[in-house]
């Protein structure tokens, strides 16, 4: 009988680092949480967080969270509870999951780092709609049950270039954001410690970007999959030390791979680009599908969304206004097609696959033609793949496979 | 009896199992059909015996074997497989070399294949997890109206008043049904209005290059969905000798080439 391939993935040294740090960072959160020790600010991943740590906050992350009750398979379970609130089935899964698991009193902390019962009760919110404006939606859930204050940027979205006038106008909001923030945290804001944490920020952005870009080595000793694990501490630490000393490590153990020309997936073939989120609760079950098929997703926009190149201590402000507006999520079409056009010939890529998740209209990319206009324009082929980052009701693993596996043979048969 | 040498193609979809028999020099010789069922390696092996009973061969005769389709894991006398975009790409070829765009409307899920002159795939979509345009959106409509799935095909040419569909959903859709009933228009109608929703959501999936052919078994049972989509395009559409089988002939023709 023709069956099913097993698939051996090669585990990295690092990851038990890894998982040490989001541990210790998660009970540090928990401890404050209990002792009152320290104040909490929840921020939205690619939120100004580093004012936030200059300020002397601990910050949690949501959406990282949000990703965790995805990868655990408890998303699909507890979104419905937010869809009886009219909170619709449409809607961020990131958003509708983590309302719905807090109002039945779950987390997957609990499981993955004993002793955490709760997710950490905010002091404050923070917030940027430079991604979406689910975001403010969802924080602002929390800011009412919480009875705590919720502040923020209102980011522009389907921008070409990035003016100098939306810079200024974010940095003037984000500048907006001290005093009420010093008003939580009772102490006065220094800039001083925000250039240390823009300047600890950047230096995590440069090395996270040098680790994805390893992946332009053939065969690659990385896979899309591996980053959207690896990303936890560009998300959930950047401006910190810790941060930027892990990503040592783990740009030196990528070095050795291509030293060793240590591919991640065995006698790689085809050498694939995801455009989207990650399917979270199917990370592993898509990760063996390539691997299976001799392919390597191997780079994303998505993991390449926290590479915050402008940076820049001198001018903590205005530099994290820029960053912070340049991200790919917040581009027009136009910009978008032209970057993905890089990295395709960056990574020397076969194939894109387009991730129309249904939840998230924002991070998916195919609905006004790209696909069309990006294979036209290069010759490289694409596949769409209908599915969501949380809700697995709205993903059929059948025709996923099928859908891979033809794209795959497609791929071969024109090689 | 002298042995032969037969290729065998096994195409296990959501609703009918097929099997396809070619000879060595690639003429289609042996066929079965059955419903899929709930055991679909045992339902292969019935469909394989009685293939090989119309191809005059026996199992010793095989060369080699090929699945593909939703159960193509579970064949246990395959030696590899194929999936169905390969298989109706090549199914369709064999029949019409030239470039073509391929539609193929099964039970449960409906393929846009574009190929070129030489055989190759150049894209292909399937449809959304949605029952939309599909088999299953006629069995369900069968189901609520009554009405026998084989009878709808010639229902819908005694059409004189086709009812318009506008829904995507098959939930909606069925409430548009019971509204057309409500309001007294006849079954023939209604049903031609189904054909039509499925011709619509399948031409809403990509654009179709010049050749177009149709496959499948929507269309193997209901020929007349192909004259309204020929009505639609204002163009002549290709359908296989067996519109079914392309999946299982493609198949077996992939069994011959490795």
């Amino acid at each position: 009988m023709a069956e099913e391939k097993k698939v051996a993935r090669k585990k990295l040294r690092t990851a038990e680092a890894m998982g040490k740090f989001m541990a210790d960072y998660y009970y540090e959160l928990d401890n404050a949480a209990k002792t009152g020790e320290k104040k909490i600010a929840w921020c939205t991943s690619v939120g100004p967080a580093e004012i936030l740590r200059a300020m002397g906050f601990l910050v949690y992350f949501p959406e990282t969270h949000s990703a965790m009750l995805g990868s655990s398979r408890m998303a699909t379970d507890y979104i419905p509870y937010a869809n009886a609130l009219d909170y619709s089935p449409e809607v961020c899964s990131y958003m509708t999951a983590d309302i719905g698991a807090f109002l039945q009193g779950v987390t997957p902390l609990s499981k993955a780092f004993p002793g955490i019962q709760s997710i950490p009760k905010p002091d404050v919110l923070v917030f940027n709609t430079n991604q979406c404006r689910d975001v403010r939606d969802w924080f602002s859930w929390f800011a009412r049950r919480f009875n705590v204050p919720i502040v923020g940027v209102d980011g522009n979205r389907h921008v070409k270039v990035v003016t100098d006038t939306i810079v200024e106008s974010n940095a003037k909001q984000m500048e907006n954001l001290i005093p009420p923030l010093e008003k939580v945290i009772g102490k006065k804001f220094d800039i001083d410690k925000l250039r240390e944490a823009v300047a600890l920020s950047r230096k995590c952005s440069n090395l996270w970007k040098d680790i994805l870009e390893v992946a332009s080595v053939k065969p690659s000793p990385l896979t899309f999959f591996d980053g959207c694990t690896l990303m936890g501490p560009a998300v959930v630490a950047r401006g910190t030390q810790p941060a930027v000393d892990i990503y040592e490590q783990l740009l030196e153990e990528m070095k050795e791979r291509v030293k060793d020309k240590e591919g991640a997936v065995e006698n790689e073939k085809f050498r694939i680009y995801w455009d989207g989120m990650p399917v979270w609760g199917r990370l592993r079950a898509h990760s063996e599908l390539f691997a299976g098929l001799n392919a390597n997703v191997l780079a994303s926009t998505y993991c390449s969304s926290w590479i915050f190149t402008a940076l820049d201590p001198a001018e903590p402000f205005k530099s994290m206004a820029r960053a912070y507006s340049e991200l790919f999520n917040s581009r027009s079409d136009e910009y978008k097609e032209e970057y993905i056009k890089e990295k395709i010939k960056l990574y020397g890529i076969d194939g894109i696959i387009f991730h129309d998740a249904k939840t998230c209209p924002y991070n998916t990319n195919c609905r006004y033609g790209m696909s069309k206009r990006l294979e036209n324009e290069t010759g490289i082929p694409s596949l769409i793949i209908n599915g969501d980052l949380n809700d697995l009701r709205l993903v059929s693993d059948e025709q996923m496979k099928t859908n891979v596996e033809a794209f795959i043979e497609q791929l071969a048969e024109n090689k | 009896m002298q042995s032969k040498q037969v290729y065998v193609g096994v195409d296990i979809g959501s609703s009918r199992t097929k099997v396809a028999v070619l000879d060595a020099d690639k003429k289609f010789i042996g066929r079965a059909i059955l419903h899929s069922g709930t055991d679909f390696g045992g339902t292969a092996e019935v469909c394989l015996e009685s293939a090989l009973k119309m191809a005059d061969a026996s199992t010793y005769d095989i060369i080699k074997t090929i699945s593909t389709g939703y159960g193509r894991k579970n064949v246990s006398f395959s030696n590899d497989t194929k999936t169905e975009i390969a298989c109706h790409s090549a199914g369709c070829y064999y029949y019409f070399p030239e470039a073509i765009t391929v539609i193929d409307i099964g039970g449960q899920d409906n393929k846009i294949i574009k190929i070129d002159k030489n055989g190759r795939r150049i894209n292909f979509k399937m449809n959304r997890k949605c029952a939309a345009g599909t088999g299953a959106f006629l069995e369900e409509m069968s189901m609520r109206l009554n009405i026998p799935l084989e009878d709808m095909n010639d229902l819908a040419s005694q059409s004189t008043d086709m009812v318009k569909l506008g829904s995507f959903c098959t939930v909606f859709s069925a409430t548009e049904v019971l509204e057309n009933i409500r309001h007294g228009k006849k079954v023939p109608d209604i049903v031609k209005g189904l054909f039509y929703s499925v011709i619509k959501r399948v031409l809403e999936m990509d654009s179709l290059t010049d050749n177009v052919v149709m496959t499948g078994g929507v269309v193997a049972h209901n020929l007349y969905l192909v004259s309204m989509t020929e009505e639609i395009l204002k163009r002549k559409i290709l359908v296989p000798e067996y519109p079914q089988f392309t999946g299982a002939i493609g198949a077996a023709l992939f069994a011959m080439q490795e």
